[in-house]
């Protein structure tokens, strides 16, 4: 992360935020989204702008570039764009900024190009527009601007459609189309979302070649702590609407001086320590709206003074201890702000590992293909190839690979809702249920199988919202796997108040619909539906992705304490190595369906990895970034999406290909010690002895 | 949905346990309450025809013929003498009975089939595809005259024949609504608990396409009414004496410019009937963000 | 890929006729009684019943029946009116074309109005143009064919009189007569089609311009026109395609009401006389062609929706 050598002047402040307040009319009421928030950015600078659900900051991007979501209304302040009124300006200046001093990179690059035009026309179209430029000179300059956004083959990407291009690459035409009316400005809206781990890392390091390139200001909106990090020198935490904390990035990481920014930290799943984060109770949904500061409820530090008058004012931060940097200030929104400064660091908030009782196998899976393809294509492999996997009782297997590495099939499959093509999945361990000795094959599909079988293996899902029926009772959905258990009426309704409280929820809760609970509180109930079929295997498919960080913690804290109260298996499918290297005893690294390296958690992430695992790992963000994490080439993206039939999956991005046997002949495994085995062809020492794993 | 605000930072949405727990909100907007009104008199007044008309609506009266509205008949006579008014509240009763027996058939046999459809797909799915679409191809009253050509023209010919040519349309509906339930995570969850079709139609697929059942439903009755009125008045629905609106202004169109009142009422009455069908189908779909249009084949 | 496409969807329109044409042929062979004894009437003799249902060919199966007939439809052969004795080809012919006349001047003139009030509505939400708009249209759908054409004939051929009310012309009519009768049988099918896809049009046009990439384009800073014609029109037309192919077919069916009101000689008025007179051959001939038309529309909108949708004629990233 480079830092142009930049005066700050407030006079030539390419955005200035003055005391915004916004608001958006829901129903009867005026809910405020955005409360006297100030902001300001030299040219050439980089402001991260972080927070969780409902703080504000989509809005406060948006803002940035003059635009109102429909219903939203500002009530106070201004935002001009170098010297201008975006927000109250005539529509030609409106367009005028729009047109040459913002660009804006949208979350969600994929639906935001349109349909129907080329790629290459939509990004001529702008230029044609801001420089008069003829059709055959736009379209050279397309290329160019794509040249320089990284994109391979530039000029016949130029003729492509939207629905050509892969995630990565749609955010890059999104960049370059923000690019094409040469801003001074440029506003990123959660920009790595959705994107794999090491496409992210890619385009982070996109925007800081850019950065150095053309001297642009950044502003970067994100919930990622990590990718904030790696770009932006400057960053505004937000809570509910209001900035709490502002200041450099390094330091405010470093010792955090509001309690959010701490909370928030040690939320975080971090690659370095392993353990699991701490997290912070409850949510944004206790936030207080009339009195005192909105993180009161939720403040290890507050006091009575907290929660009486106005919202506390940003105050510089002066105390000692605080490194202060010549020319940039720091300020925080808290009345405690010496307790903060003086508190423990925040990284010694983390549960550590506690020393696991594996007990007996209970899931075993030897040779596993799952094929869909409908003809078979000489050219591909099936989705899922040859996988074995063992699972103990009381044991955290985790599944990792990025989209497309067949993890979800896997789980699936063990679920009774795929049929496997070929290979053995067997549930083993049945002596809770009485008489009951034999290993249950598992290849059956769910409704083939035995009841008690059913019970034994379940499903926590991604998304709650889509995994919770909403028009039934959170009650009703708890109470249908007790019911298939045989419990009824009076038995039913006290193992369902119970299986709530273990979940840490009330008996309350069992009256309410889905839609009225927080994110992490229907994640809970997908647990709770889990755990009341009285389950020894829980397949948990990417249970936290989809949560706010400070949820995440208290959420894998739950797993964990139920693996152990109840003795449970877990086969854990992420994309996220923190939180892997967190809760895992065992990790499995997929690629395309294959098995490439296998092993106890400290062994993966310790040392000698397959390619494809080095690949991930130096691809994760911290929030202590040590370099330059490479030119942001989108050349490591992945560019293919289907197995090959034969020979190693990772053989088109490995630097270490050996021609002729790579391509040809499936990898042997080779055994490292302790139950972790790589499968490569090339011998393990010579694999680059320079890459090391993270450090632990 | 703006591009610039994800819905977890909305915080109207961030639920609070302040909400009241509503299992299923009516869609309450004044179009719907108006639609819903316009066709609850409708019904009302088909049955309550005896007590509210002023005279029989199939006595003919040859001394009274072809008179403008008076004291005597509100809306005037038609060419046999009959009281207008009269026959204008009786007049729906025929379409009504008819279209009703049929959309509640359609619906019926429309949702149970889509669900079936979505839920297991495969080859019974293809082939019920390439059936309907041939049923869908040929136009509703071409259909419905070849039917009546074969089997005449009784009651419950028609409401069969109705149902039959309506139903493709319904079950592309139910199950495009369906299909996107099918492959939620909680009826993937119910799958595998072990649970069989009815009990996940019943519990998990029912409750969430209620709301497009409801939309279709009064759709699909709109366009029957429209279709056995203009099959009456093309002779073929309800037959003479009966008093029925299509069949009316049929008889009546002749006289258009002596009695206008005799075409103009029932066509009045039957305009009445079909917005309020209209109304509410909108502000039922407006509510639950349903787009009725293009879920819709005539 | 593309010929892959177009090849799929005209196999499949080819099928679907084909099952429609079985439907059709076995509703109607599904009288009930013999077909012959129905034409005779109950008294005649068992001879005649037998010399007709030889002449007419009831006495072969009904699976064979079907085949040659489909196998004379392949020729253009549909069979001989058994009023008229006439090749079904033949005296359908001019009716054809007189509702070909219709239905074109119905199809240019009341899709290009409904696109544009559509899109109109579209971008005027909520305000009086689109209040306007969407209440007439509201009514349009609300009234069967019969009620516009009576109220059309009241208003503008009894107040009025700038129309007749009924056209005297006959099947063998020529395209001048036509024309200046024409106008309120169009304008009666007009009303009722344009009112369907004006309402498409209108719930297209807002999703587009309320979606994420009209937005993006809205803070590049191009400007309206440029957004509505490049960005929003192309892909706000593609679901209303459907809804105009199913409204022109339905126009075959649509006419048989309004011909009949306005005794206009098309396709519609042959039909309800072919049912009156049991007028099998012709019947079939006519239901068939109905299938047809909706089958054909459908395929030119299906590869209208290719030409103006990409991802339909390239294939795209499984990412």
């Amino acid at each position: 992360m480079r830092e142009p050598a930049v005066k700050m002047m407030k006079s030539t402040a390419i955005a200035e935020v003055s005391g915004l307040s916004i608001c958006y009319r829901s129903g009867e009421r005026d809910v405020p989204v955005l409360r006297d928030v100030s902001l300001s950015l030299a040219p050439g600078e980089a402001l991260a702008i972080v927070g969780e659900s409902g703080c504000g900051k989509s809005t406060l991007a948006s803002a940035l570039v003059g635009f109102l979501r429909s219903g939203s209304r500002v009530t106070a302040g201004s935002v001009r764009i170098a010297g201008e009124d975006i927000l109250a300006g005539s529509a030609q200046t409106v367009r005028a900024l729009r047109r040459s001093q913002i660009g804006f990179v949208p979350q969600n690059a994929g639906q935001s190009l349109t349909p129907s035009m080329r790629v290459g026309a939509q990004v001529a179209e702008v230029l044609r527009m801001t420089r008069k430029l003829d059709k055959a000179a736009a379209r050279a300059e397309a290329a160019k601007l794509f040249a320089q956004v990284r994109l391979p083959q530039p000029d016949a990407l130029v003729d492509r459609y939207p629905h050509q291009l892969s995630g990565g690459q749609q955010q890059r035409v999104a960049v370059a189309l923000a690019l094409a009316g040469q801003p001074r400005l440029l506003v990123l809206d959660e920009p790595t979302t959705g994107l794999d781990v090491v496409t992210q890392a890619g385009v982070l390091a996109l925007f800081n070649t850019l950065r150095a390139e053309l001297g642009i200001a950044l502003v970067m909106v994100s919930h990622d702590l990590g990718a904030v990090a790696t770009v932006c020198e400057r960053i505004a935490v937000m809570y509910a609407g209001r900035v709490v904390e502002t200041g450099r990035t390094e330091p405010t990481f470093r010792q955090p001086s509001h309690p959010y920014t701490r909370g928030l930290l040690s939320s975080v799943a971090r690659i370095a320590a392993p353990g699991l984060p701490a997290g912070m109770p409850g949510s944004v949904a206790d936030a207080l709206e009339l009195s005192g500061c909105a993180f009161a409820p939720r403040c290890e530090f507050a006091q009575d003074s907290c929660t009486q008058g106005d919202a506390p004012e940003l105050v510089p931060v002066t105390a000692e201890g605080a490194v202060a940097v010549q020319g940039t200030a720091r300020y925080s929104a808290c009345l405690r702000l010496p307790e903060v400064l003086a508190a423990p660091a925040w990284e010694s908030e983390v549960r550590p590992r506690r020393p696991r009782e594996r007990g007996e196998p209970l899931l075993e899976v030897s040779g596993l293909t799952v094929d869909y393809r409908r003809r078979p294509d000489p050219h591909t492999g099936p989705t899922v190839s040859d996988v074995d996997l063992v699972v103990h009782r009381g044991e955290v297997v985790a599944l990792v690979g990025e989209s497309g590495s067949g993890k979800s099939t896997i789980a699936w499959t063990v679920a009774g809702l795929r049929r496997p093509t070929s290979g053995t999945v067997t549930l083993l361990d049945r002596a809770t249920v009485p008489g009951e000795a034999r290993p249950a094959d598992l290849t059956r599909t769910a409704a083939r199988r035995d009841p008690a079988v059913r019970r034994q293996v379940q499903l926590v899902f991604q998304n709650a919202a889509t995994a919770l029926n909403p028009r039934r009772t959170v009650g009703d959905a708890i109470v249908r796997p007790l019911r298939l258990r045989g419990l009824r009426r009076d038995g039913a309704v006290a193992a369902r108040n119970q299986v709530l409280e273990g979940v840490g929820l009330e008996p309350g809760h069992a009256e309410r619909l889905p839609g009225q609970l927080s994110g992490g509180q229907q994640q809970r109930v997908g647990i709770a539906r889990a755990i009341a079929g009285g389950p020894t295997l829980v397949l948990a498919d990417e249970v936290v992705s989809a949560l706010d960080v400070s949820i995440q913690a208290s959420v894998l804290r739950l797993l964990d304490d139920l693996r152990e109260e109840h003795h449970l298996g877990y086969l854990f499918i992420s994309h996220d190595l923190a939180v892997v290297r967190g809760i895992a005893d065992r990790v499995v690294v997929l690629y395309l369906g294959r098995v490439c390296e296998e092993g106890p958690v400290e062994k993966v992430y310790g040392g000698a990895n397959h390619p494809y695992t080095r690949l991930l790992l130096a691809s994760v963000l911290s929030t202590e970034p040590d370099g330059a994490p490479g030119t942001g080439s989108a050349a490591d993206e992945q560019p293919e999406s289907a197995p090959p039939a034969v020979g190693c999956p990772f053989r088109n991005r490995c630097p270490h290909r050996v021609e002729g046997l790579c391509d040809q002949e499936t990898p042997p495994w080779q055994e490292l010690g302790d139950g972790h085995r790589i499968r490569c062809h090339v011998p393990v020492a010579d694999l680059s002895a320079a890459e090391l794993g993270v450090r632990a | 949905m703006s591009v610039l605000i994800t819905p977890d930072s909305d915080p109207a949405a961030v639920p609070t346990g302040r909400a009241r727990a509503r299992r299923f909100a009516l869609p309450v907007t004044r179009s719907t309450v108006a639609g819903l009104v316009l066709v609850a008199v409708n019904v009302l007044v088909a049955l309550a025809a005896p007590l509210l008309a002023p005279y029989s609506p199939t006595q003919p009266d040859a001394l009274s013929a072809i008179e403008g509205p008076s004291g005597a008949h509100l809306l005037g006579t038609d060419q046999l003498g009959r009281d207008v008014l009269s026959r204008v509240l009786y007049g729906g009763r025929y379409a009504l009975l008819i279209s009703l027996s049929a959309t509640v058939l359609t619906v019926v046999i429309g949702t149970i089939l889509g669900c079936l459809a979505a839920y297991r797909r495969g080859w019974l799915d293809e082939i019920l595809m390439r059936i309907l679409d041939s049923i869908l191809s040929v136009p509703a009253i071409l259909a419905l005259l070849v039917v009546v050509t074969a089997l005449g023209s009784g009651a419950p010919v028609i409401i069969l024949a109705a149902t039959v040519v309506y139903c493709p349309a319904l079950i592309r509906v139910v199950r495009a609504a369906a299909l996107s339930i099918v492959g939620l995570d909680y009826v993937t969850a119910a799958r595998a608990r072990g649970e069989g079709f009815w009990p996940v139609l019943a519990r998990e697929i029912w409750p969430n396409i209620l709301d497009v059942v409801m939309v279709e439903f009064a759709m699909r009755a709109s366009w029957i009414v429209l279709l056995i009125s203009s099959l009456s008045f093309l002779g073929f629905g309800a037959n003479p004496p009966t008093p029925d609106w299509g069949l009316m202004v049929s008889e009546n169109r002749s006289l258009l410019t002596v009695v206008p009142m005799a075409t103009v009422a029932p066509i009045l009455a039957l305009a009445s009937l079909i917005v309020g069908l209209n109304l509410a189908a909108d502000g039922i779909a407006k509510a639950r963000g349903i787009d009725r249009i293009t879920g819709g084949l005539r | 890929m593309l010929i892959k496409v177009v090849g799929r969807r005209l196999a499949y329109s080819v099928l679907t006729v084909l099952l429609a044409t079985m439907l059709v042929f076995v509703a109607l062979q599904a009288l009930p009684g013999n077909l012959a004894t129905q034409l005779l009437g109950k008294d005649a003799t068992p001879a005649a019943v037998a010399q007709l249902d030889a002449a007419l060919g009831l006495d072969r199966p009904a699976w064979r029946r079907y085949l040659d007939w489909l196998g004379g439809a392949l020729h253009g052969d549909f069979g001989t009116s058994l009023v008229s004795h006439q090749p079904v080809l033949t005296e359908a012919g001019g009716y054809l074309r007189n509702t070909a006349m219709l239905a074109g001047i119905v199809i240019v003139a009341g899709i290009t109005l409904s696109l544009v009030l559509g899109v109109v509505a579209g971008l005027t939400r909520d305000r009086w143009p689109d209040l306007a708009i969407s209440g007439l249209s509201l009514l349009g759908m609300s009234v069967p064919e019969f009620t516009v054409s009576t109220l059309l004939v009241l208003v503008f051929a009894v107040q009025l009189a700038w129309f007749p009310a009924v056209v005297t012309a006959g099947p063998t009519a020529s395209a001048g007569e036509l024309m200046q009768v024409i106008w309120l049988p169009a304008a009666a099918l007009t009303v009722v089609m344009a009112a369907y896809i004006i309402r498409m049009m209108r719930t297209s046009m807002i999703d587009v311009m309320a979606g994420e990439y009209v937005t993006l384009a809205r803070i590049r800073g191009l400007s309206g026109p440029r957004i509505l014609f490049r960005h929003a029109l192309p892909n706000a037309l593609l679901p209303t395609l459907n809804v105009i192919a199913i409204n022109i077919a339905w126009l075959v069916g649509g006419v048989v009401v309004v011909e009949s009101i306005f005794n206009y000689p098309g396709i519609g008025t042959l039909m309800l006389q072919a049912v009156h007179d049991r007028d099998l051959p012709v019947l079939q001939f006519i239901a068939v062609l109905g299938a047809a038309t909706f089958v054909v529309c459908n395929l030119l909108a299906d590869l209208a929706a290719v030409w103006l949708n990409p991802r339909l004629r390239t294939p795209g990233r499984a990412g």
